[in-house]
């Protein structure tokens, strides 16, 4: 059977404290080669949400499908090994500090990759680097003496090391000042188009840039789906909270 | 009056229940992190580079320190042993007092709590920066086994550098007593060895190698475990460390009063005492 979700969510909860549910029956398809943006309020489980993708989380009940894989009925052993086929950058890019950006890069392909030369890796690492447009300059510095920006280029060379099938934005742009927020929306959408079938899920609180750049759109609110479709659809939508969204997210656009 | 006094009493109680029950789910998840981490140090890949980096850092860098502690104390001590056997005529006796106490006691109690405060802290501030800036969640969704990735080489870096550790203390103690005892109030030195021979059998400095691995295992368990699970920001960390620190110290402490019995216990029972 062709499966044409990357990542399906049926009915998923989640408690933490078996009193108050976060995920209150999220159902969610992010279709296969699509690069969708999850969009919502603060504290409506987006984060929550890709937790459970990722296989941090499980989920109180519902059934979470990674590319046709129940992610819930892995054993620990087979999620670390699951685990490969994603790639994510986090919000702070998260790279190991006391790694240059090249070892940083290198990395996941020394853990997963043992089969390759150390100049096999090095040369991927390097090709990586150069794709999110990284100076050479720079790849012997630790992550301590890059600026913010280099950073995230850096995240995101370490999150394509492996050619990941879906590659995950945990809130990318936070924090970030307006010139980088745009730098590194522009490095999402080239990294996602260059990549015949990757799948991209971005978490963001950056209206104008899900708009922009996402082609399928998810809106959460008190741990349900709101809306589910293309940019479109939500400019269509009758729903008041959509509609609140789409129009603060014109604005900046 | 007795209703509020029963009052508080059943307060104080609950207080008191909740306390334990923390403690206990609190031990039974710092056993359950150390089999569990213990285990993957056998399984693949191999994390041997990491153990020898890991060592570096508790083993070797602790030796300067190790040494100039171990120098004070073999002085120190061997300074108030003098100055009380004198009384009792009985100079002779502090070569052997001190080697026994050094071995046995002092070398691996001191090592313990000097590298739980270097090595244990610095581990539970590493891996709690590492929790609060998602570098653990990172390794996670890379798909490296966290545990045996930074927790295994710890704990078996610790384990093998502290009876190492407890040795060059022990060693360098003694440098002092010598120093001390012969050099400076002038003991005869012939006896000095002699008596030190006669008492200190390789059984004692043994104890205390054996007691050191323990201490090592507990403190490297405690202070990874406390780093490992470390929330809430830089404060966080703060907490980890302080916590993983002040913990281990305790447990060195009353530790090494049970493991003493222990042997002693084994001792009396296969008729080696």
């Amino acid at each position: 059977m062709q499966v044409t979700s990357a990542v399906s969510l049926r009915a998923v909860t989640k408690t933490f404290d078996n009193k108050e549910f976060i995920l209150k029956g999220i159902d969610l398809e992010v279709p296969k080669g699509s690069l969708m943006a999850i969009i919502g309020f603060s504290g409506t489980g987006k984060s929550v949400v890709l937790k459970h993708i990722l296989g941090l989380y499980k989920a109180t009940s519902g059934l979470i499908e990674v590319l046709g894989t129940d992610i819930n009925s892995l054993s620990p052993d087979e999620l670390t090994r699951f685990r490969q086929k994603f790639g994510v950058l986090f919000q702070s890019a998260a790279l190991f500090d006391d790694m240059t950006v090249l070892e940083n890069v290198c990395f996941p392909l020394f853990e997963h990759r043992r089969e390759l030369r150390p100049s096999q890796v090095l040369a991927i690492a390097e090709e990586r680097l150069v794709q999110v447009g990284l100076d050479k300059k720079h790849y012997n510095k630790l992550p301590s003496q890059i600026s913010g920006g280099m950073q995230k280029r850096t995240g995101l060379a370490r999150a394509l090391a492996l050619d990941p099938e879906i590659l995950i934005y945990d809130e990318p742009t936070t924090g970030l000042d307006p010139i980088l927020t745009e730098m590194v929306d522009n490095l999402i959408l080239e990294t996602h188009k260059s990549r015949k079938g990757l799948t991209s899920i971005m978490v963001s609180h950056d209206l104008a840039a899900a708009f922009r750049i996402a082609d399928h759109i998810a809106m959460l609110d008190a741990g349900k789906v709101l809306l589910s479709g293309t940019p479109e659809d939500f400019f269509n939508s009758d729903i008041e909270l959509v509609k609140r969204f789409v129009s603060k997210g014109l604005r900046y656009k | 009056m007795i209703q509020t006094i029963a009052r508080y009493l059943d307060l104080a109680l609950a207080y008191l229940r909740d306390q334990i029950e923390k403690l206990i789910r609190e031990v039974g998840a710092t056993f359950l992190f150390m089999t569990s981490s213990v285990r993957l140090l056998f399984s693949k890949p191999s994390r041997y580079n990491e153990m020898i980096r890991h060592m570096e850092f508790v083993g070797n860098q602790s030796i300067g320190i190790i040494s100039l502690t171990g120098l004070f104390t073999g002085l120190a001590l061997s300074l108030q042993i003098y100055l009380g056997f004198k009384m009792f005529n009985a100079v002779n006796m502090v070569g052997p007092v001190v080697a026994l106490g050094i071995t046995r006691e002092l070398g691996p109690v001191l090592t313990g709590l000097i590298v739980a405060a270097r090595a244990g802290g610095a581990m539970a501030a590493r891996l709690g920066t590492m929790r609060v800036n998602e570098q653990i969640d990172a390794l996670d969704v890379m798909g490296v086994n966290t545990r045996q990735y930074l927790i295994a080489p710890r704990i078996a870096a610790t384990v093998l550098c502290m009876p190492l550790l407890t040795a060059v203390f022990d060693f360098v103690s003694m440098l002092g007593s010598y120093v001390l005892c012969v050099k400076l109030v002038q003991i005869d030195e012939a006896v000095f060895w002699q008596k030190i021979r006669e008492t200190v059998e390789v059984r004692h400095i043994n104890e205390g190698l054996l007691k050191a691995a323990v201490f090592g295992l507990v403190f490297s368990v405690i202070c990874t475990y406390r780093g490992f699970n470390t929330t809430g920001g830089a404060k966080g960390v703060g907490e980890a460390t302080n916590e993983g620190v002040v913990r281990s110290m305790v447990m060195i402490i009353i530790l090494d009063y049970f493991i003493g019995n222990l042997i002693r216990l084994f001792y009396l029972v296969t008729g080696m005492g």
